[in-house]
């Protein structure tokens, strides 16, 4: 598995963590109400688990999997997934910054990261789409 | 593919196929005037679609085609593994029962199971997490 996919995948598994804790205070919350403010969270655990779990684990692991180029670069222009995975995570924070702290322009700049992000691992994942034979780097 | 994977890829196809019944019954309501009560069913059929159909086919292919832990523990411990499935179906198992429940009758048994159901469910993640982290690797 290569450095790249390591990174995504373990950050992916550290949003789980943190987005099951969430939903969890949130469910108990509901059934055993103990503090109000836990309500604030929903939108940060849909986040969360949208974002940083699922697409991050999906990008860690079409890094890794999705066929690579016979000849140097193998995984292709790297810089590029290594640009969405860096985007992803402060869009992330900045849009989980923003629904926390009501602030609609952190909130745009989350969301404007993420598109980033989303676009930078097309690029880079678009050439790597291709039947086995075909060898030639981008 | 290991016996628990299939284990998790059977019973996400169950969550999956609930989940979509669940939302067909939903937006059926209004167009039959059906119950009133039926979109107390919406947070259940988004959390087996998510959760119980989503994160659990992750969890199971996961488990499968993560690099090897060890020659001898491939795919790390497999009581854990067992664990995360139980905890994990368990705990939907119950916020699908309860979620309604205590929606249509407030302060009902059904409070305490969704806090059980919300401590199952976490445990399951954080076991997963626990039991994959070191297979997350470079070769």
């Amino acid at each position: 598995m290569p450095r790249l996919s390591v990174l995504m995948i373990r950050s992916a598994l550290v949003y789980l963590g943190i987005g099951f804790l969430f939903g969890g205070l949130l469910l108990f919350n509901k059934g055993i109400p103990f503090a109000g403010i836990v309500w604030r969270l929903l939108p940060i655990h849909i986040e969360i688990l949208i974002f940083g779990w699922t697409m991050q684990l999906v990008m860690g692991v079409a890094f890794w999997i999705v066929p690579r180029f016979s000849t140097p670069s193998r995984y292709g222009r790297v810089w590029l997934a290594v640009l969405a995975f860096v985007l992803l995570n402060v869009g992330i924070w900045l849009t989980v910054a923003g629904q926390w702290g009501g602030s609609l322009n952190l909130l745009l700049s989350g969301r404007v990261c993420i598109l980033l992000s989303g676009g930078c691992f097309v690029l880079h994942i678009v050439p790597r789409i291709k039947p086995l034979s075909v060898s030639k780097s981008v | 593919m290991p016996m628990l994977t299939r284990y998790y890829l059977k019973t996400g196809l169950v969550h999956l196929a609930i989940a979509l019944f669940l939302g067909v019954l939903i937006a059926a309501q209004p167009v039959f005037n059906l119950s009133t009560s039926l979109p107390v069913l919406r947070p259940v059929f988004l959390h087996l679609l998510i959760v119980g159909w989503i994160t659990q086919v992750i969890i199971g292919i996961a488990y499968w085609m993560f690099p090897k832990y060890s020659k001898e523990h491939p795919r790390g411990s497999e009581r854990l593994g067992w664990a995360v499935y139980i905890l994990l179906n368990v705990g939907l198992a119950l916020r699908a029962v309860c979620e309604p429940l205590f929606a249509l009758e407030p302060g009902s048994v059904g409070g305490i199971g969704l806090a059980a159901s919300a401590v199952l469910q976490v445990s399951a993640g954080w076991l997963f997490i626990a039991n994959t982290w070191s297979r997350v690797k470079e070769r």
